[in-house]
């Protein structure tokens, strides 16, 4: 049992701090850093799928007025280390895949340095290239473990001799395409190196951890933490692809130690991102359900196969959730990968569980229409008690209350598919499930400083409120008021701060601000003097590992199908989410809202279209990936449920920012079946896989 | 090649030199160092870019500056005084209308765009009656908002922010 804080900030309903910034634009996003006399940088990317650079004519470039630098793989500085493949830029002549950095040119202006970059010459030796997944390559191969360090495999009990013996069996296989992260900012940096001024390198960088964003640069580049500043009070956005650097980041360092004192700012243009800022593989799930005639499962398994790039290895650990999700005595999973000749995946908004709720919560829906039983009472029947991976006990588990209270607020009993006018009218509901993280590396300064408390962390804002709420766990921490607490996040000034990732920021900083709140009472008492301070370490914090901690969630979907053009509305979409205790319902709300949103776009709408013969996402910039717009989205409501869960954190909360994506798909996906009849296993759902069956 | 224009951004006469080839967007973020317009893809599909331009709703990327010389630019920094707000902004900070903030500027120029559309009288894609006065209704507001993408998907706070500030029902 965690000390608990009392809650008085805690559940405020406060407008973001950073919110007047926001709305008149005057908030600066790294490329936005006001720099003296900037430079520009724009890259030079690979034409190939894979192959080798054999010359690069940039003589004529170097001699244009206004071109400052132009580096290649012949002659940009060797980096400390090479052995990230994603970070060795401009270290070899190899090509791993098709837009891969090759170059970049430095100049006066944004304009130039984009036509020099764009008319160098480059010639290549050029290979086949494969970037074809398929789930019967014969190269599969298991990763050693999967993302966040879980296993590849795991095996309970005997799958095949339940499905041999059971009243009802489900076997189908099931697929998420390829998304891209997409924030609304580029990836960006504004990069100064300052050899004759402070020795810094400072780099304005877009990024979801100002500290672990340092630490790659300096072991890439063979500089000492202290030689390397990192900047970031603002991100427009990141979903996961900015929570480890990518290779553009490295690619402005380069750029900017090629013009000592001289800022360089570099973004990527739209187009690039599809290739350079990370993404969510394409899952095949093959999934297997028995279950007796009252709908208890004797066995589930997932069989995933999915894709990594040759050059780096990134393993989506897609079949987690259903290791821990419903009550089966026999249960398998297993992820399978194919190296291909593609960018690098990364993390994006829950990965795991985001494509991995996908084919089970499908899987469970169609199971319930073949034994009769309702969908949301089939989950309820196979409510485990204890963690079924695991063993222990959860820290809360309030699944069965979210269910019930969704279908009760939705009207789901008095669902019925029907036909209104031209359109076909379903109701469809998955679960949603996040594991409840803290990192293990985080610190935070509190200081008392001109009659007001200060908190430092060098935590991030991605949107997600950080800003807002980090003062409202101070406040409660130090037992003030919340007007009276200011922060400091986003620079490598201030404390270690790990990654906003996981939905795990605010469980991670606010227990160390937690910590050293604390300390700060016990050292100073309540009426302290100007400058006292006091720090506090996450790993002090109490940590409770015999309970198994996840945030639970359940979403109810009602869908329209036009039955003469096949057009695809979800006009109402309500989540209910069993999340801990909540910091601020605004920004919860939003998140949450925001999660669900994305989940409908998946559902409905994007899809890295994937074009083998030449190795590159045809659809790659934002008119043709689409993204849920304004006028695609109805009523979306988020609730919570009343939660205290004593075992997590000392605020009690649970992590917000991933959960409502996890089983948004699923339940449109439950949805357009019950109003078609047409079961969609292959996302997106887009009209032409419902036409051929609607009359 | 260069070319000097002038500009009035945000209610101040701005001389200076462009490359010919350089947005409005650019000019405005890397030659005169006004960043509330943001540059999300640069291809006029994202609305993040979005300024009114002679008192109407304009993709700053998809505009040559050269073209516009003399032109009135309102940036979303422009709407109101320093430590003021003007009541679109307003709007969305109470209804919480954005999170990461990127595409905000450009949401709260379209939708003062927006506004004023409905005050003239604009018929949109979804408006069923021609003849007669858009209503601001749900439905007309997401259409009319659905040049404006925002990734962290704050369009139900969004559309209700925009119907507070056209003082709609």
């Amino acid at each position: 049992m965690t000390d608990l804080l009392q809650p008085r900030a805690i559940g405020q309903d406060l407008v973001r701090r950073d919110g007047e910034a926001k709305v008149r634009g005057t908030a600066t996003y790294a490329y936005e850093t006001p720099v003296e006399h900037p430079a520009f940088a724009h890259p030079v990317t690979a034409t190939i799928a894979r192959g080798r650079v054999t010359a690069m004519d940039t003589a004529a470039a170097e001699a244009l007025d206004g071109v400052l630098a132009v580096l290649t793989p012949f002659n940009a500085e060797r980096l400390a280390s090479t052995e990230d493949a994603e970070y060795a830029v401009l270290q070899g002549q190899d090509v791993g895949f098709r837009g891969q950095l090759i170059g970049v040119v430095v100049a006066e202006t944004s304009e130039l340095a984009r036509e020099v970059a764009d008319g160098i010459a480059v010639r290549y030796d050029e290979q086949p290239h494969d970037s074809e997944l398929s789930a019967d390559r014969p190269d599969l191969y298991a990763p050693a473990q999967v993302n966040a360090g879980h296993e590849t495999d795991t095996a309970e009990g005997d799958v095949a001799a339940a499905m041999a013996s059971a009243e009802v069996t489900l076997e189908r296989t099931y697929s998420t395409a390829m998304y891209h992260n997409n924030p609304l900012e580029p990836h960006a940096t504004t990069g100064l190196w300052d050899p004759a001024g402070d020795g810094f390198l400072t780099l304005w960088d877009s990024t979801q951890g100002v500290h672990p964003d340092r630490a790659a640069v300096c072991q890439v580049f063979g500089l000492q933490q202290e030689q390397v500043r990192v900047v970031c009070p603002y991100v427009g956005g990141g979903f996961g692809s900015k929570g480890l650097p990518h290779a553009n980041v490295m690619l402005t360092a380069l750029a900017a130690r090629a013009v000592p004192g001289r800022p360089v700012k570099l973004a990527l243009t739209r187009q690039q991102m599809f290739f350079l800022a990370g993404y969510r593989t394409p899952t095949i799930q093959r999934m297997q359900l028995a279950a007796d005639s009252r709908g208890r499962l004797s066995a589930i398994a997932i069989d995933v196969v999915e894709q990594t790039s040759r050059i780096k290895e990134f393993a989506e650990q897609t079949g987690v959730p259903t290791r821990m999700m419903y009550a089966s005595p026999n249960r398998r999973t297993t992820h399978r990968l194919a190296a291909l000749d593609v960018p690098i995946p990364s993390w994006m908004r829950a990965p795991g569980e985001c494509p991995g709720m996908f084919g089970p919560e499908v899987a469970m829906d169609e199971l319930a229409e073949e034994l009769g039983i309702d969908p949301v009472e089939l989950r309820v029947r196979n409510e485990p008690e204890v963690d079924p991976e695991t063993g222990k006990p959860w820290s809360s588990r309030n699944l069965v209350r979210c269910l019930r209270e969704g279908a009760e607020r939705f009207g789901w009993s008095g669902r019925r598919a029907h036909r209104d006018g031209d359109w076909l009218v379903g109701t469809g509901v998955a679960s949603s499930v996040y594991p409840t993280m803290r990192q293990a590396t985080s610190t935070a300064n509190v200081r008392f400083e001109d009659g007001r408390y200060v908190a430092e962390i060098g935590a991030a804002d991605l949107g997600t409120g950080a800003w807002t709420i980090l003062p409202q766990i101070t406040a409660d921490a130090l037992g003030v008021d919340v007007a009276d607490v200011d922060v400091r996040i986003g620079d490598t000034r201030y404390p270690t701060a790990s990654v906003a990732g996981g939905s795990s920021g605010t469980n991670t900083w606010g227990s160390a601000l937690v910590v050293a709140a604390r300390e700060f009472r016990t050292k100073f008492g309540a009426d302290p003097r100007d400058g006292d301070e006091a720090s506090g370490d996450v790993d002090q914090a109490a940590q409770d590992d015999t309970h198994s901690p996840y945030a639970f969630g359940a979403q109810f979907v009602e869908a329209r199908v036009n039955a003469d053009t096949g057009e695809i509305r979800v006009p109402r979409l309500l989540g209910v989410f069993g999340v801990g205790r909540v910091i601020n319902p605004r920004t919860a709300r939003s998140q949450l809202i925001g999660g669900m949103t994305m989940g409908l776009s998946m559902a409905l709408h994007e899809t890295s279209a994937w074009d083998p013969r030449i190795g590159q996402v045809a659809n790659h910039d934002l008119a043709e990936y689409h993204i849920t717009v304004n006028a695609d989205v109805g009523e979306i409501e988020a609730h919570w449920i009343d939660e205290h869960d004593p075992y997590v954190n000392a605020m009690g909360s649970k992590g917000i920012g991933e959960i409502g994506i996890v089983g948004t798909a699923a339940a449109v996906v439950n949805a357009v079946h019950a109003a078609t009849g047409v079961r969609v296993r292959h996302l997106p759902v887009t009209l032409d896989k419902l036409l051929p069956a609607l009359d | 090649m260069d070319a000097e224009i002038t500009l009035q951004v945000d209610g101040e006469a701005r001389r200076l030199t462009v490359d010919t080839r350089t947005s409005l967007l650019d000019a405005l973020r890397e030659r005169l160092g006004n960043t509330s317009p943001k540059k999300g893809c640069d291809h006029g599909q994202c609305g993040a870019c979005t300024i009114l331009l002679d008192g109407e709703r304009a993709l700053s990327c998809l505009a040559l500056a050269v073209a516009h010389d003399g032109a009135e630019v309102t940036t979303a920094d422009g709407l109101a005084p320093a430590g003021e707000l003007h009541p679109v902004q307003q709007a969305f900070l109470e209804q919480d209308a954005f999170q990461c903030g990127y595409c905000t500027p450009g949401q709260v120029c379209s939708a003062v765009g927006v506004i004023d559309e409905f005050e003239r009288g604009w018929p949109s894609h979804v408006t069923e009656d021609l003849t007669g006065r858009p209503e601001m209704t749900h439905d007309e507001v997401a259409e009319r908002m659905s040049g404006n993408l925002c990734r962290c998907a704050a369009y139900v706070n969004i559309t209700p922010a925009v119907q507070q500030a056209g003082g709609a029902r």
